[in-house]
C-alpha cells in the first residue's frame, strides 16, 4: 500500500450520521446553489436533510421539488450551465425515469454532481440494493463512484465537486452508496469546516460556455456527422484525463485535510502477498474485509480488493494489484443478463481489464445480495472455496455462481442452461 | 461580448405596443421552411425581449431547422433542451440566476428566462414541466408555446394540438377509414390559466398578428412570476399549403373564430383585435370551410365532416363560459351564458355571466376560475 505524508489534521468535529446525512453535510459545507429532489428511496433523506438545513437558515441555496426525475435532473443541467454549482439523486426506477437528462448532462460536459441511493429496479418493487441502477449510465460520461461508509460517502462529495468541475474534466459524477446499508445506517464520520473545504474545491467557473446575457453564446446546436464524432471523443478526452485529476486531488484531499485514503482509485485490503482475492463495490467491502480477518487468521493467505471509481475504470491498478494472485472471485451486486459467463458488470469489466496481461489470475463471477439481501461473511467464506476449488482444478471459464439464491441453480425447464451446468 | 444596450421603451403594461426596437436578435442563418411563422414567432419573441434574456428551447423544428452548429441565428444566449423539458429548464435558469445573484457571484439586474416549446413538446411531453414552472411563483420565467399543430420536423405526425380530422404521417386518410385523427385540438392555455391560479399572466396569441403576439411576450416578461403564452403558427410543410399563404392562414382562422386572440392578466380575462370585435359582435365569424378548404390536410374532409368542425367551433362560442375559452356550459348558477344570448351581443364575458345569473356570484366565479387578481 501507499501512503501518502500526512500534515497536522484540519479542524473537523466527529458526529454520528448516516450516509445521506453525511452527503448532506458536505453539500453545505460546498455552498451548493441549486438542488432539485423528487422523491424515491433511500436516496431521497439526503434532500430531506438539505430542505431542513435550507429552512433552518444553515444553508444558502434554491431547492425546487420537481415534478418527476427527468425535470430534476434537467433542472440541475440548466442551473449548472448558467454557472450554479447543483445537486441532483435518485434511485432505482427513478434514476431511469431521468435518464434522458442524464445523458444528456454528461455530452453537455456540465458538473453536476448526483448521489445514487442503489436500489433494485422494478419489477417486482423492491426497495434494496442493487448496482443496476448508476450501472446505466457507466457509457454515457458520468464518473462513477462507489462509497463504503459514510466517512467516504462525505469525503468524496467533496472530491467528485474537486474532479468534476476541474477544467481539463468537466464531466458530471455519481456516486453511488448502497440502498439502506448505508444510506440509512449511521456512522461515525468527521465533518470538516468549510473554510477548508473552500481551500479544497475552488468555486466552479464554467468560463466561455457560461449561460448568461454578456456571453451571447448558442448551447447544443445540431451537429449530426459533422461533428459529433469530434464531440464525443472530446468527452472521452475528459474521461481520459480524469484519471489524473482524481490522483492529484487525492493527494490534495491529503494536505488540506491531513487525512485521506491511501489509494484514489481501489482499497486494498491484506493484499500484500495474497494468493486469492475477493473484490467488490459498496458495503461488501466491510464484510469482505471481516471475512478477509477470519481466513488469514486460519492461515489462509486471502485479500480483498474494493473498486471505488467505476468510471474512469481502474485498469492499471488491477493489473499490478492482481499479478501473480492464482484466483479472484468478483462478487457483483448487479447483473448483465446473457453477457460473457452470466456473469454482472464488475465481472466483465475485470476481466477485460486483466486480458492485457501475459498470466492471468482463475477468475471466478458471483452473484450476491441482489434486492438487498445481505451479503454474509459465511457467503464470502463460501466464495473463497469455491475459487480456490476451481483455480486447483484448472478451471478457467466458470459460468457464473449465485449465491445465497433459493432453487436450483438455473431453470430446469431450460436445456440449454442445465447443459451448460457450472460448479457447485 | 456583451451586447449593446438596447432601450426598450418602457410602457406600462395595460398600453399597448405602439413603438419597436430596430434591433433583431433572432436573424439569419436558420434553416426554417419557407414561410415558416413559427421562425417569425421567435423573431417577434427575441425582438421585444431584448438583449438582457437568456432563451431556451425544445427540440422539434425550432431547433433541428434552427440551430445547426456554426449557424445560429440567435444572438440572444440560447441553449438547447430536451424535447419535454421547456419548464424545468425555465427552472433551472432562473433558481441559478437567482442564487448566483443573491450570493453576488453575479450582478443584481433582470434578465429575462424564455423556455420555448412545441405543441408536442409543451402540449405532450412537457406539460408536467409547464404545469410545474407554473407553480413557482419565486421565480420569473416565460414558456413559450408555438403551436404549428403537428412534430413538424420529425415528419409531421399529429400531436394533441393537431386539429380533429387532419391527415399527418401516424393520422392518415385511409380507404376504410377517412378519418385517424380522433382527437379534438387540446385547449393548452386554457388548461394551464384554469390549474395554476397563481401564475400571472396567460395568453394565446397568432403569428399572424405581430404586435399583439409582441405585446403579449413583452407584458409576461414585465408582469414577472411565471407566465405563458402559446401563439398558433401555419406550417406549409405540416398543413400542406402554399408557403405564400402562411401569414393570411394564420389571420383567417382568427377569422374563423378558430384561434382565439385573448389573455388573462392577474385573474382578468381580455380579448384583443380581430376576436375582440367578434365577442362584441362588430364581426361575424367567417365560416371554418374558408379556413379548412385551402388545407391539403383536411382535402379529404367531406361536407358533413366541415360541418362538425363548424358545429364545434359554434359550441366554442355559443355554449362555453368563456367563449372560445373555457369550456363550462353548466353551472350551480344555470346555463351560462344565458340561453339565446349569443357572445356576438354581450359586451364581454363577465357581462353575460352576471346577465345569466342575475346577481353578482357568477361573477365571482369567473373570478374565481381566471385567478386571484391583487
Amino acid at each position: 500500500m501507499t501512503t501518502t505524508q500526512e500534515t497536522a489534521p484540519a479542524p473537523e468535529r466527529e458526529e454520528i450520521i448516516t450516509g445521506c446525512d453525511a452527503v448532506a453535510q458536505a453539500l453545505r459545507l460546498l455552498d451548493v446553489d441549486v438542488l432539485a429532489g423528487y422523491p424515491i428511496r433511500p436516496y431521497d433523506s439526503v434532500m430531506t436533510a438539505v430542505s431542513k438545513m435550507i429552512a433552518d437558515g444553515q444553508m444558502d441555496a434554491e431547492f425546487i421539488v420537481a415534478e418527476s426525475e427527468h425535470s430534476q435532473f434537467e433542472i440541475g443541467k440548466h442551473a449548472s450551465l448558467v454557472g450554479a454549482r447543483a445537486f441532483i439523486g435518485s434511485s432505482g426506477v427513478g434514476w431511469m425515469y431521468g435518464m434522458e437528462a442524464l445523458v444528456v448532462t454528461a455530452s453537455l460536459r456540465l458538473p453536476v454532481v448526483a448521489l445514487v441511493g442503489n436500489r433494485a429496479l422494478d419489477d417486482p418493487g423492491a426497495f434494496g440494493v442493487e448496482h443496476n441502477d448508476a450501472m446505466m449510465v457507466r457509457d454515457t460520461g458520468w464518473l462513477l463512484y462507489w462509497v463504503e461508509s459514510a466517512q467516504e460517502a462525505l469525503d468524496t462529495t467533496l472530491l467528485a465537486y474537486r474532479v468534476a468541475e476541474d477544467k481539463r474534466v468537466m464531466l458530471p459524477c455519481a456516486l453511488s452508496m448502497d440502498g439502506a446499508f448505508l444510506t440509512h445506517s449511521q456512522h461515525m464520520v468527521r465533518v470538516p469546516v468549510a473554510d477548508t473545504v473552500s481551500a479544497f474545491v475552488p468555486p466552479y467557473e464554467l468560463g466561455d460556455r457560461r449561460f448568461h446575457p454578456d456571453n451571447p453564446v448558442s448551447i447544443a446546436p445540431q451537429f449530426n456527422e459533422d461533428w459529433v464524432m469530434e464531440a464525443r471523443r472530446q468527452s472521452d478526452a475528459g474521461m481520459r484525463r480524469a484519471r489524473a485529476v482524481i490522483a492529484e486531488a487525492t493527494a490534495d484531499f491529503h494536505r488540506v485535510f491531513g487525512r485521506g485514503p491511501a489509494d484514489p482509485f481501489v482499497d486494498s485490503y491484506r493484499m500484500e502477498d495474497a494468493e486469492y482475492v475477493l473484490m467488490g463495490m459498496g458495503t461488501v467491502g466491510m464484510v469482505g474485509k471481516v471475512a478477509v480477518d477470519r481466513m488469514r487468521a486460519a492461515g489462509k493467505k486471502v485479500g480483498f480488493l474494493r473498486v471505488k471509481w467505476f468510471r474512469p475504470f481502474p485498469q492499471p491498478e488491477l493489473r499490478a494489484l492482481l499479478r501473480g494472485v492464482k484466483g479472484v472471485g468478483v462478487v457483483d451486486r448487479d447483473y448483465s443478463f446473457g453477457s460473457n459467463s452470466h456473469g454482472g458488470v464488475l465481472y466483465t469489466e475485470v476481466a477485460a481489464a486483466l486480458y492485457p496481461e501475459p498470466r492471468r489470475p482463475v477468475l471466478v463471477p458471483f452473484i450476491a445480495g441482489l434486492g438487498g439481501r445481505e451479503v454474509s461473511v459465511d457467503n464470502l467464506l463460501e466464495m473463497e472455496e469455491t475459487v480456490e476449488r476451481a483455480t486447483a482444478d484448472g478451471v478457467a471459464d466458470l459460468t457464473c455462481q449465485w449465491i445465497g439464491v433459493r432453487g436450483p441453480d438455473s431453470d430446469p425447464r431450460d436445456v440449454a442452461a442445465t447443459a451448460e451446468g457450472g460448479v457447485r | 461580448m456583451a451586447i449593446p444596450e438596447l432601450v426598450i421603451p418602457d410602457l406600462e403594461i395595460n398600453r399597448r405596443l405602439t413603438v419597436l426596437p430596430m434591433q433583431e436578435y433572432y436573424t439569419s442563418g436558420h434553416r426554417t421552411c419557407q414561410g415558416c411563422e413559427s421562425a417569425l414567432v421567435m423573431r417577434y419573441m427575441a425582438k421585444i425581449a431584448g438583449p438582457r434574456t437568456l432563451v431556451t428551447g425544445t427540440t422539434g423544428c425550432m431547433y433541428v431547422a434552427n440551430t445547426s452548429y456554426n449557424s445560429t441565428p440567435w444572438a440572444l444566449p440560447w441553449a438547447h433542451t430536451q424535447l419535454g423539458s421547456a419548464g424545468s429548464s425555465a427552472i433551472g435558469t432562473a433558481a441559478a440566476l437567482k442564487v448566483l445573484m443573491r450570493k453576488g457571484k453575479i450582478p443584481d439586474e433582470r434578465i429575462n428566462v424564455i423556455a420555448f416549446c412545441s405543441d408536442g413538446g409543451g402540449g405532450d411531453m412537457g406539460l408536467a414541466t409547464l404545469s410545474a414552472a407554473l407553480q413557482d411563483t419565486r421565480y420569473n420565467l416565460l414558456i413559450l408555446l408555438y403551436d404549428n399543430e403537428s412534430y413538424a420536423n420529425t415528419d409531421i405526425q399529429a400531436s394533441g394540438m393537431t386539429p380533429w380530422g387532419a391527415v399527418t404521417s401516424f393520422t392518415p386518410s385511409g380507404t376504410e377509414q377517412r378519418i385517424t385523427q380522433h382527437r379534438w385540438k387540446k385547449n393548452v392555455p386554457a388548461l394551464l390559466m384554469a390549474g395554476h391560479p397563481t401564475g400571472r399572466y396567460f395568453a394565446n396569441a397568432s403569428s399572424g398578428f405581430g404586435m399583439d403576439l409582441m405585446d403579449k411576450v413583452r407584458i409576461a416578461l414585465d408582469v414577472g412570476g411565471p407566465t405563458f403564452v402559446q401563439t398558433h403558427d401555419p406550417c406549409p410543410k405540416g398543413w400542406d399549403f402554399d408557403p405564400r399563404m402562411s401569414h393570411e392562414l394564420a389571420i383567417l382562422a382568427v377569422e374563423c373564430g378558430i384561434t382565439v386572440l385573448w389573455d388573462c392578466l392577474e385573474g382578468e380575462l381580455r380579448y384583443q383585435g380581430l376576436t375582440k370585435q367578434q365577442v362584441e359582435g362588430k364581426v361575424r365569424r367567417k365560416p371554418v370551410a374558408d379556413y379548412l378548404r385551402r388545407q391539403g390536410r383536411f382535402a379529404h374532409f367531406t361536407d358533413e365532416d366541415v360541418d362538425f368542425f363548424q358545429s364545434r367551433i359554434d359550441e366554442m362560442w355559443e355554449d362555453w363560459i368563456l367563449p372560445g375559452v373555457l369550456r363550462v356550459n353548466q353551472t350551480p348558477f344555470g346555463r351560462l351564458p344565458v340561453d339565446g344570448s349569443s357572445p356576438r351581443q354581450a359586451g364581454h364575458a363577465g357581462a353575460a355571466v352576471a346577465s345569466g345569473n342575475g346577481n353578482g356570484s357568477g361573477g365571482a366565479q369567473i373570478e374565481a376560475v381566471g385567478g386571484n387578481r391583487a
